[in-house]
């Protein structure tokens, strides 16, 4: 695509990059700075070199923490990119059901994260909750206070519950941008609901799924709210996720030096996992010459 | 004056337009005639200021204007797509560009009405435009372009989405219309019929080059390449590649064209002959002919007229002949050519000769 | 493939038609033979379209039967009948090879693959894309695209018939040439039954052997090229055929003559004896002569060179005409226009009139 040139598009822009520069660049910078250096307080500061990167690179708390990271990632995307997809392929095309749906799928999204945590947290207990209380009638021994393996069902349960109807909104959108032809075609062509799906919905979909996975990684990695408002990441550290320990690290323990280094190193590694998703997905599309 | 020094345009990927100079005269037809993405297109935005250029000099009236953005350029513009608003009435639409001038309510209608009257629009002026035929539909984008008065008016193939017979009926009706707007216009199509029938200049336009510019009928009958040929024949320009060896044109097995008494001059060696459907003949023609045999491929026929496309040598062509013919496919027959009637090219593809000057035309 | 029959078709979008107005579709009854090209040319509008969707099995027609060969497929879906159609817009499967798409229609009704190879490796020799098989189908051109949507009808041996829904809407000039050569070689080839919907003439009567001109949702005439050309059986016909399309010109026909103002007549050659109603002489611009001798004056309005001929616009009695200049003639001075009797045909209330015997 080509750009349109304009001198006053630079001054439109303008606000945006200055804002950028204090919202972003300027606490990054801010962190890089704590990282390298030391502190015990009274604003005297030791410079520490890679000393804190090292140690969080070599600690046990963060490999576990990371491996929980992923595994958490891996979970919500294996359910939320085949669910999402197969509820756009069932959504209506035409007439007025199609608003209700869209309504009715956009209202998850609607809702803050600290409410969407304290719904299931609610929703979860075994005394009062209708579904740890269904649960416990059925013969479970449903507690996510108590269990890991619950706790950790119940986090990737919100996550599912929150986030699915995005992926299928946008799977969806990339649906209906299908002419009719293509439909028809397979249709003569005796091409089998697999086939349709296989060649003609999936590589049109293929640019949005692109976007709902990033979005959806990238999200998922930076979980928060959810498990330190529904577990604080317990019981034990079955739930810490690399946020959490951040926040326990920085503000429960106030070791910004480390930290400091750990943000940077989580940074880094979303950007990394980001740019290999996106070249994964790109060149899958591209022509093998 | 609308003047294009050197200009090219580039993008990290591909080479869009290569060192095109023109000079577009005010109140002039300008078409840009070639094939999809042959950078008809791009031209037009570089033309209008939407893109620059990434090398060369745009000047409007001696005036550089590179860097002046669109909307303080004084240009209109009509697409493929009938684009106008949908909610507005067909007059609100062509008054909707004065309304943003700010031109007086009797301005306004004055110049509604005459434009309206043009283009045969005074019928639905109270109507919106989604109860118009796509006809009547870009009559009207149409009509909003040119009742601006904008110096430079743009039409990127705005006949391509209409039903034949309403594009040829709007070609019929575009001229005098076009005579009457005094800006500089220019007309992108992929039609040879099309730039033939609206008349003006032409460029032919090949991967981003303009390959030749001048008054349509001169570029047609007198194209200065091979390439400018070839995009300025429907259908297709025949050709095939010949030696010269003294009078004669020969090809490896026999065949032997007397070169035109004209072209005697040339240095012996490789040529490409090129010649158009309808100077291949069926029966033996008025002019000087050589007759030489050819097999049938297919014959189609439109009524009026019969196209025969032939097999000879390793070359296929199209000979367009008047009444129904009907020949069978596989068929080996006598066509005639006439070397008069030839474009001779040197093997890099530029004109050696062209045809000899007919007598009554 | 097959014959394909149209018993009394009709079809209305509204759901209790009660006019003819409300018709999309008047009544037709046609019967297209097994192995034909046929051309359904018209405006926008005409009822082309829902035609071919009511073969194609889109649209169940309100009225009327549809048959392929002696089976009755109105009440069939599109993938039951047996067909193959070939788009607007080229439809292919991006992600696929050329050869995989080819061969896509195949394996989804279980050809055994030894079976499949020979057969799409020889379309594709046909087709023209010898080196291509092997590449991903996105890559191609818009014109090697449509070929592979008209080689996955060629490639199944049991199609009734293959339909084309303007498939050179896309194609630059120059290769709608080379394509729409092919197109008929391949029919000539395979004999299959072709439905070739299209509003330009050109392609229309280049394709088909026989044409099917619409208008307003009825079938103004079914011919050859030649007699489309020759003898429009309706007005619309000898304006729709031709650039510029058939000159129509207001008349009163007495006898063999007829008048065109209080000043002018034409001769007709043949007797036509009285007619009532609404009469018109169409005379084609190839047929209109204009000279320095002639019946009648003609004043000129512009001359189009169009290359190879000169279009000549002007008035004669008072209304627009047309006439084609050959090559290499120049209109004179005082320019006068007479008509080729031969070639005239006399229309009433837009039909052509048939003249008295001799």
């Amino acid at each position: 695509m080509e750009k349109t040139w304009n001198n006053k598009a630079w001054f439109m822009v303008l606000p945006v990059l200055l804002l950028v520069a204090f919202s972003a660049v300027i606490p990054l910078m801010t962190v890089v700075n704590y990282s390298v250096q030391d502190t015990f307080g009274n604003n005297q500061f030791f410079w520490a070199g890679t000393e804190w990167y090292k140690q969080i690179l070599a600690s046990e708390r963060f490999h576990e923490a990371l491996w929980r990271n992923l595994l958490f990632s891996f979970i919500v995307l294996a359910i939320e990119i085949p669910l999402g997809i197969v509820i756009a392929l069932a959504m209506p095309r035409k007439g007025w059901t199609v608003s209700l749906c869209l309504v009715l799928m956009a209202l998850p999204l609607l809702i803050p994260w600290n409410v969407v945590g304290t719904i299931w947290q609610v929703f979860g207990r075994v005394d009062i909750g209708l579904l740890g209380h269904t649960m416990e009638a059925l013969g479970f021994d449903y507690n996510y206070t108590q269990d890991p393996l619950d706790a950790w069902i119940t986090v990737v349960l919100i996550d599912v519950w929150h986030w699915t109807s995005l992926v299928a909104l946008l799977c969806y959108a990339g649906l209906v941008a299908i002419p009719e032809a293509y439909y028809q075609a397979a249709q003569i062509d005796g091409a089998s609901r697999w086939a349709v799906f296989r060649y003609i919905q999936l590589p049109k979909m293929n640019r949005v799924l692109l976007i709902a996975v990033l979005l959806r990684f990238m999200d998922s990695f930076m979980i928060y709210t959810e498990p330190f408002v529904v577990t604080g990441g317990g019981p034990g550290n079955s739930t810490t996720f690399l946020s959490i320990d951040l926040v326990k690290m920085a503000i429960g323990q106030f070791d910004l030096g480390p930290a400091a280094a750990m943000s940077i190193i989580y940074f880094l590694i979303i950007l990394l996992f980001s740019w290999i998703f996106y070249t994964v997905m790109t060149n899958a599309g591209q022509d093998r010459k | 004056m609308l003047e294009l020094i050197d200009v090219s345009k580039a993008t990290p990927s591909d080479t869009l337009i290569r060192s095109v100079s023109m000079r577009l005269e005010k109140g002039s037809l300008n078409i840009l005639l070639g094939p999809t993405l042959s950078g008809k297109t791009s031209l037009m935005r570089l033309m209008a200021g939407l893109d620059r250029p990434t090398s060369g000099d745009i000047l409007v009236d001696g005036k550089s204007v590179i860097g002046v953005p669109v909307q303080k350029r004084d240009v209109a513009m009509v697409y493929q797509q009938f684009i106008n608003y949908p909610s507005l009435t067909v007059y609100e639409n062509i008054a909707s560009p004065l309304r943003v001038a700010k031109l007086d309510r009797a301005e306004i209608e004055k110049r509604v009405r005459q434009a309206a009257r043009l283009l045969k629009l005074e019928p639905y002026l109270d109507r919106t435009p989604l109860n118009l035929s796509g006809g009547q539909q870009q009559r009207t984008a149409i009509a909003r372009a040119f009742v601006k008065r904008a110096s430079l008016v743009l039409l990127d193939e705005p006949l391509a989405n209409l039903d034949y017979k309403l594009r040829e009926e709007l070609r019929a009706e575009l001229p005098p219309v076009f005579a009457e707007t005094g800006s500089i216009l220019v007309y992108a199509t992929t039609e040879p019929s099309e730039s033939l029938l609206l008349g003006g200049k032409t460029a032919t336009l090949h991967e981003g080059a303009v390959t030749q510019f001048g008054p349509t009928i001169d570029v047609y009958q007198h194209p200065a390449n091979l390439r400018t040929a070839k995009i300025f024949s429907d259908p297709p320009l025949n050709t095939i590649r010949l030696r010269k060896a003294g009078a004669n044109f020969v090809l490896d097995g026999g065949i032997s064209i007397p070169v035109p008494r004209k072209s005697l001059g040339l240095a012996d060696g490789d040529y490409i002959i090129g010649f158009r459907a309808h100077h291949l003949h069926l029966d033996p023609p008025r002019d000087e002919a050589v007759q030489i045999k050819a097999k049938v491929a297919i014959t189609e026929i439109t009524g009026s007229e019969s196209f025969v496309h032939v097999d000879f040598a390793d070359a296929r062509w199209v000979g367009l002949v008047h009444g129904v013919r009907v020949i069978k496919p596989d068929e080996t027959i006598p066509v005639y050519l006439v070397p008069d009637r030839f474009f001779i090219f040197d093997t890099s593809g530029a004109l050696a000769a062209g045809p000899v000057a007919q007598a009554a035309a | 493939m097959a014959r394909i029959t149209l018993d009394g078709i009709a079809h209305s979008y509204l759901p209790n038609p009660k006019t003819e107005a409300d018709f999309a579709l008047r009544r037709m009854d046609h019967v297209w033979q097994d192995g034909g090209a046929y051309a359904l040319l018209g405006p926008s509008g005409c009822g082309k379209t829902t035609l071919l969707n009511i073969i194609s099995g889109l649209i169940t027609p309100t009225h009327g039967r549809i048959l392929f060969g002696p089976d009755d497929v109105t009440y069939l879906l599109t993938e039951q009948r047996n067909i193959a159609q070939v788009f607007q817009f080229p439809v292919i499967y991006d992600t696929m090879t050329v050869f995989d798409n080819l061969a896509f229609p195949l394996r989804n009704r279980r050809v055994p693959e030894a079976e499949i190879k020979p057969r799409v490796d020889e379309l594709i020799q046909m087709l023209d894309l010898g080196g291509k098989a092997y590449r991903k189908a996105r890559a191609l051109t818009a014109d090697e695209k449509q070929k592979i949507s008209l080689g996955r009808g060629l490639v199944r041996h049991d199609v009734n018939a293959i339909l084309l829904d303007e498939p050179l809407t896309v194609i630059d000039p120059h290769l709608k040439w080379e394509l729409r050569s092919q197109l008929k070689h391949l029919h000539k080839r395979f004999g299959f039954t072709m439905i070739y919907v299209t509003h330009d003439q050109t392609e229309a009567l280049t394709i088909a052997d026989r044409v099917v001109v619409m208008y307003e949702g009825e079938v103004v005439q079914m011919g050859t090229p030649a007699e489309l050309f020759e003898r429009p059986q309706h007005t619309f016909v000898g304006y729709f055929i031709g650039s510029p399309g058939m000159n129509v010109l207001p008349c009163h026909v007495e006898g063999d003559r007829a008048r065109l103002s209080q000043d002018f007549t034409v001769p007709l050659g043949r007797n036509y004896g009285k007619l009532t109603g609404m009469t018109e002489l169409g005379i084609r611009p190839e047929f209109v002569r204009v000279g320095a001798t002639g019946d009648l004056p003609v004043t000129i309005r512009a001359v189009e060179n169009i290359g190879r001929h000169k279009i000549v616009r002007g008035h004669v009695a008072g209304r627009p005409i047309n006439a084609i200049l050959g090559d290499g003639d120049e209109v004179p001075a005082e320019p006068r226009a007479s008509f080729d009797p031969a070639r005239i045909n006399i229309y009433s209330d837009a039909r052509l009139v048939t003249p008295e015997a001799a």
